[in-house]
């Protein structure tokens, strides 16, 4: 069952993906964006990572592609224009890239980790069960990398003001 | 088990966003495309978290938050360009050519 619906969700996720980078208008990009952001949510709920799912669908389904839905609308991309993919060079080079890159990572899917390092399975499964699914995040997050959090937060804070800054007419 | 699928399933998405960058001239496209890769990048993370402990999840945790910044102020630079230019078009946009 597990592996039926990781087939499922994976098989959404690219169809997806690739329907995103080819279709013309902006708006439908972002939306068949929607659908590989929520297919990746299932992904990381069969992977034991339920926080992380939950946080996909709020911070990124949520958040950052209303954002991006408001910038196509202030700036009035909706509807078809000319169409904006590149020519049959540009394809190639992409193509090229593309293949490129997928026989380079597919080399990669065959070194897993070390035998040494790996947990029994359902370890973080159990964990979770022991601990509850936000405190086996919360715990490295705010122990080992307490100060990487801070950073994080200092970033978002320049990145507000950068934002207000950068789309403001007159300072 | 799943681990190797996983991985393979991410690196077809960061494929896909990689000649997304390439193929598309509209400065948003090329914006979302890079969101794909984030995302792609994310599932690596978070199937390797399973087989090595949670650690992984607070990377993604982390990548998300770089993320909402780097959207944030892309899209402010996308539209200060706009005012500037009146076009997202890549191959108009060229401000800092000598």
């Amino acid at each position: 069952m597990r592996e039926f619906l990781f087939w499922v969700f994976s098989v959404i996720a690219v169809g997806s993906a690739v329907l995103c980078i080819s279709r013309r208008s902006p708006v439908a990009s972002a939306l068949w964006l929607v659908g590989t952001l929520f297919s990746l949510a299932g992904l990381f709920v069969i992977f034991d990572a339920q926080f992380i799912a939950v946080m996909q669908v709020l911070v990124y389904a949520g958040a950052i592609m209303v954002l991006f839905l408001f910038v196509i609308m202030l700036l009035n991309l909706g509807r078809d224009s000319v169409t904006d993919i590149r020519g049959w060079p540009g394809r190639l080079v992409a193509l090229v890239f593309g293949l490129g890159l997928i026989v380079e990572l597919f080399g990669l899917t065959h070194a897993l980790p070390d035998q040494a390092h790996v947990l029994p399975p359902g370890a973080v499964a159990q964990m979770a069960q022991a601990q509850g699914v936000v405190a086996v995040i919360a715990q490295p997050m705010f122990h080992d990398y307490l100060v990487p959090f801070e950073i994080t937060s200092v970033l978002l804070l320049a990145a507000v003001v950068g934002a207000v800054v950068l789309a403001k007419r007159r300072l | 088990m799943l681990l190797g699928p996983a991985l393979g399933v991410s690196a077809v998405l960061f494929a896909l966003g990689v000649a997304g960058v390439l193929l598309r001239r509209n400065v948003i496209i090329v914006f979302i495309c890079v969101e794909l890769m984030l995302n792609a990048v994310n599932l690596t993370f978070v199937a390797l978290a399973q087989e090595l402990g949670p650690n992984g999840q607070v990377i993604v945790f982390f990548v998300m938050a770089v993320a909402a910044a780097e959207a944030a102020v892309g899209l402010a630079i996308i539209l200060a360009i706009f005012r500037h230019k009146q076009t997202v078009d890549l191959q108009d946009i060229n401000l800092l050519r000598g």
